[in-house]
């Protein structure tokens, strides 16, 4: 019998001491987490600071051993690219997600959403060949378009998704009240439905944009880059992330420096974009 | 064979809405059977029963709004000044238009002004309504729902900024706008406090002077102060139904009076 009272002592002990570290170890984590974050960004401001400058952002790309030179035809051209993918990718990604979320022919949303996880899970350098082989290889040469191309398709998983949550997540009730009116099941959705559900529409695509920002693997044969001012998505284009790549992989040190100022740029647009995302998600959660 | 279980109204009422032999179904689960029932022109008819018993689904059945839910389904007739809402070729937005419906909680469309929120019944087709003409329909709208005197000065809010009272007069006001013939309210109070409820309640006695009022609630008090008409559902079964004073002083069934005495439910 006082065995068994030892025991439960004992257990109570541990059970203390355990529920004394689990806080300490989950505070461990998430500093190794944020510690990990506050590390690259440090390392890539030291290392970018010194080559960022004005004369970075604007200018063409100065020769090897010529000093200065920029970025601002990478700059430009990620606008273009990006902008291009975003135009593609929103209205289908969109719509399709409020397809998902509204239709009521179950067999084929739960295939669509299927085959969305499934598109959302392919490499974006299997994605950047897809491109090759449809608008490149065709047309025999690089261009800009072919990269928005694959940037889309990289984008539209993520944008499907993200609008569907919107949707629903916009109170079941809305869509009735607008259908008890008289509305049409179509015209509730999109009259009543995606007006409340934008805010996080909106969100989802600052997402997709800051998530291809980053990406590199698809440019490298579809955009291929370019050493001017190329505003024709029909030719090949400079793209930031590229040039990084190109300057990184280069023997120069100076170039080097570049690379480093391009990815702290890159990181900056990329956390520009994510607090734009949250400020539209708050917006969304007052109303 | 529809007509014989059929309960009428007494009297010189004329008939505005009528189930016969109306049942609903949600899959495989029968949720109404077989009810019929006639609610009276310019009356308040309440439908009390315990929770699940089929009063929201009776009323949802009554606006086609049942149907909006993937696999529910209707068999029977509802009678719209004798004409059957489910007849080949009737069109359900149209019913609705004519019998309007104020849900539980109050549900402004969230990115609407108060001004907006009351005409939005009214631009649904596309056509577009003047300055003055969207004027004279807000203020009507929201004087009939006893709201105007707390709003007018603040159309341009969000109907969402309101209280939930307030929202709740809005939904009516909205519902109003469209002038329909019938106005469905399922349990409009049981989210409110007592002062708003009385709001309403009072209300509803002013409108049934020009609407026929289906008043869902599972507070038997509500029914009795609020009511000329009362149903009493158990089970997806209309088991009693008449006059409200006759249904709480002398039931004719004993579930009836099990339940107005507060026995259950």
């Amino acid at each position: 019998m006082s065995g068994a009272v030892v025991h439960r002592a004992r257990s109570a002990a541990l059970w203390r001491l355990r529920s004394a570290a689990a806080p300490w170890l989950c505070a461990c984590c998430a500093a190794g987490v944020a510690g990990a974050l506050l590390l690259i960004l440090g390392y890539v401001v030291r290392e970018g600071l010194g080559a960022f400058s004005l004369s970075f952002l604007t200018e063409l790309p100065h020769p090897v051993g010529v000093a200065g030179g920029g970025v601002g035809n990478g700059i430009v051209g990620s606008l273009i690219i990006v902008g291009l993918a975003a135009l593609m990718a929103f209205p289908v990604g969109t719509l399709a997600g409020i397809f998902l979320a509204s239709s009521g022919w179950e067999t084929l949303v739960d295939l669509v959403r299927y085959l969305c996880d499934v598109l959302a899970s392919i490499p974006s350098i299997a994605i950047g060949l897809f491109a090759y082989s449809l608008l490149v290889e065709p047309f025999g040469h690089f261009s800009g378009f072919s990269a928005s191309f694959a940037f889309a398709v990289l984008m539209l998983p993520l944008i499907i998704r993200t609008s569907e949550a919107a949707m629903r997540g916009v109170s079941h009730e809305i869509r009735e009240a607008a259908i008890a009116l008289g509305a049409r099941e179509h015209v509730a959705t999109l009259r009543f439905v995606l007006p409340a559900a934008w805010p996080g529409v909106v969100t989802g695509l600052l997402l997709a944009v800051a998530r291809v920002t980053g990406e590199t693997a698809p440019l490298l044969f579809t955009a291929f880059g370019s050493q001017f001012w190329e505003l024709n998505p029909a030719n090949p284009m400079a793209e930031l992330s590229l040039q990084i790549f190109t300057y990184a992989i280069s023997p120069y040190r100076s170039w080097h420096a570049q690379a480093w100022a391009g990815a702290l740029l890159l990181i900056l647009s990329v956390f520009a974009l994510s607090v734009l995302a949250r400020l539209f998600l708050r917006r969304s959660a007052r109303s | 064979m529809f007509a014989s279980g059929a309960v009428t109204v007494s009297g010189s009422m004329t008939v505005k809405l009528a189930c016969r032999g109306l049942s609903a179904y949600f899959g495989q689960l029968r949720a109404l059977h077989d009810i019929n029932l006639d609610i009276a022109t310019n009356s308040v008819t309440a439908v009390i029963g315990p929770s699940g018993c089929g009063k929201s689904t009776l009323v949802r059945c009554f606006n086609r709004m049942h149907e909006v839910v993937g696999g529910a389904r209707v068999e029977g007739q509802v009678l719209l000044d004798g004409e059957d809402v489910y007849g080949p070729g009737v069109d359900a937005p149209a019913v609705r238009r004519r019998i309007g419906m104020v849900f539980q909680r109050p549900t402004p469309f969230p990115t609407m002004t108060i001004e907006e929120n009351v005409v939005a019944g009214l631009s649904l087709d596309g056509n577009r309504l003047s300055r003055t003409a969207k004027e004279r329909v807000v203020e009507r709208g929201l004087r009939q729902a006893a709201l105007w005197d707390e709003v007018k000065d603040q159309l341009g809010k969000p109907g969402t900024s309101l209280s939930g009272g307030q929202q709740q007069r809005l939904c009516i006001a909205r519902a109003l706008a469209v002038e329909p013939e019938v106005l469905l309210l399922d349990e409009p109070c049981s989210q409110l406090d007592p002062i708003s409820t009385a709001r309403i309640e009072e209300l509803l006695s002013e409108l049934a002077a020009d609407y026929t009022i289906v008043l869902v609630t599972h507070n038997m008090q509500q029914a009795a102060r609020a009511s000329n008409f009362t149903a009493f559902l158990l089970g997806g079964k209309l088991v009693e139904f008449g006059e409200t004073n006759q249904i709480f002083t002398n039931p004719a069934c004993r579930e009836t009076e099990d339940y107005v005495t507060g026995r259950f439910g």
